[in-house]
């Protein structure tokens, strides 16, 4: 039986008088690709923002009910060292700017001014680039802004950026949207090779997406989660009419 | 509606076609035997040609619609059942044409007595019968009726299991029309069959339809 890495009991989130999630009960498996679709404005990013705290930093936001990442209340946690343990990783690829690639795969750790050595910091950016299949293609231009690397290489570098922190679950917001084929493919492939040592949510509007990567899709819609079984099922036979009228492109 | 939806009312359309002509050239089969109507058979050989081309397409239509619309869910059941419907109705069809060839080969009338005693008539309609009931099922996706045409297939095997000592008997009676009573044998298997894809169309019609699997499953 596989442990659940990420719990949510009845959970709800607002936006001021607007709930965006409605009672959410979720668990999420450790080791697993888990990929959360629906509509627009379904709630599905709320939700993954709920997961590391971001959605307090909106202002005028609530959230009732729990979420646990193992047994620990999230909301109970430093948002900061809970950062540590759930990684982010947004719709479009944004390494810092100014910093070169072997310092934006660092970033987490300067930016919370942790002191490492030469060797330490070495070995990290090693370890995460090459984690996210990106440091045979950047080994020799490591003190290259990361801003020079193409739109698929900058999302493996916020990859391996998110990766050095050595967090157990990553949280991915459409990751590959804002990329071609060929990047997407190689992010893809990369997620798999991931889910061995890290537990993944990745909120998708690619619904073939969905189906190549993930163990188990939950689909929200209107702030509900309407379903939530294993990929395969709900591309072949969905139990929810909504779930079916979604995938089979009858919306509405 | 959607272009997918489009596509697969199309290729409704296109089995709904195949399905029309295979029953249509079965019933000519069996005309033509009552009838001794070799021009008939002839026909049905030539027409053999149609419903291959049917396949064909069909066949094509799938993979296309496979390739360029992913279908999923419900959507994805249809495709993969219309392609093993088409394959069986296409071998229905291939069982009319080698029916006709038997007639075409037998130089004088079937003996009225052995069409009687191996009930072929019977096997005939009910062949008939059963694929007819299916092509409702499809149409209307009722698989109440498609769970029908298991008990009729019933009929078929019981016929087909008693067609050996009947037949036998037969041509220890008649011994000088042994060559006909053998290709009454042999159409009687090839009825069977049809039977046997009639029952293979309505597993896939519950399989699209409620998602359920009956196949190798003794209990329907």
């Amino acid at each position: 039986m596989e442990s659940t890495i990420l719990k949510s009991e009845n959970f709800s989130a607002w936006f001021g008088e607007h709930q965006v999630l409605k009672n959410i009960n979720i668990e999420i498996p450790r080791n697993n690709i888990v990929a959360v679709m629906g509509p627009s404005g379904c709630g599905k990013t709320t939700f993954i923002r709920c997961v590391n705290r971001m959605h307090e930093l909106t202002n005028d936001t609530r959230v009732e009910g729990s979420i646990f990442y193992t047994k620990n209340d999230i909301y109970k946690m430093n948002p900061i060292i809970l950062r540590r343990f759930i990684g982010m990783v947004f719709q479009r690829p944004n390494p810092f700017p100014t910093m070169s690639i072997y310092q934006n795969v660092i970033a987490g750790y300067t930016l919370n001014g942790a002191s490492l050595n030469k060797n330490e910091k070495d070995e990290i950016v090693e370890d995460s680039l090459n984690k996210a299949a990106l440091w045979n293609e950047v080994k020799d231009v490591l003190h290259r802004k990361g801003t020079f690397l193409s739109g698929g290489q900058q999302q493996r570098l916020c990859i391996a950026r998110a990766l050095a922190m050595k967090p157990e679950i990553l949280l991915l917001d459409e990751p590959t949207s804002a990329l071609d084929p060929i990047s997407t493919a190689k992010i893809e492939e990369l997620l798999f090779e991931l889910k061995k040592n890290y537990s993944l949510l990745i909120v998708t509007h690619n619904m073939q997406q969905a189906g190549r990567v993930s163990d188990r899709t939950a689909f929200f819609y209107l702030g509900e989660l309407i379903e939530y079984n294993d990929t395969k099922e709900i591309f072949t036979n969905p139990r929810n009419e909504k779930t079916q009228n979604y995938i089979t492109g009858r919306f509405g | 509606m959607t272009h997918l939806d489009t596509e697969l009312q199309l290729l409704k359309k296109e089995i709904i076609s195949i399905w029309t002509l295979v029953i249509l050239q079965l019933k000519k089969t069996q005309d033509s035997l009552l009838r001794f109507d070799k021009d008939l058979s002839r026909e049905v050989i030539l027409n053999e040609k149609r419903v291959n081309a049917y396949e064909l397409k069909i066949d094509r239509d799938c993979e296309n619609i496979f390739a360029l619309y992913n279908p999923v869910a419900v959507d994805l059941r249809f495709v993969l059942a219309a392609l093993k419907i088409n394959n069986n109705l296409e071998r229905t069809g291939d069982i009319a044409e080698g029916i006709g060839k038997f007639i075409i080969s037998n130089e004088s009338p079937f003996d009225d007595n052995l069409l009687k005693v191996t009930q072929m008539i019977k096997m005939f309609d009910v062949s008939t019968s059963m694929l007819l009931d299916v092509l409702t099922a499809f149409e209307n996706e009722d698989t109440a009726l498609a769970r029908s045409i298991f008990k009729q297939d019933e009929i078929l095997d019981n016929l087909n299991l008693n067609a050996s000592s009947v037949i036998a008997d037969f041509i220890r009676k008649n011994p000088d029309k042994l060559e006909q009573a053998l290709y009454i044998l042999s159409t009687i298997r090839k009825l069977e069959r049809v039977g046997d894809q009639a029952k293979n169309i309505a597993e896939e019609i519950i399989f699209y339809v409620e998602a359920k699997v009956l196949k190798h499953k003794k209990d329907k």
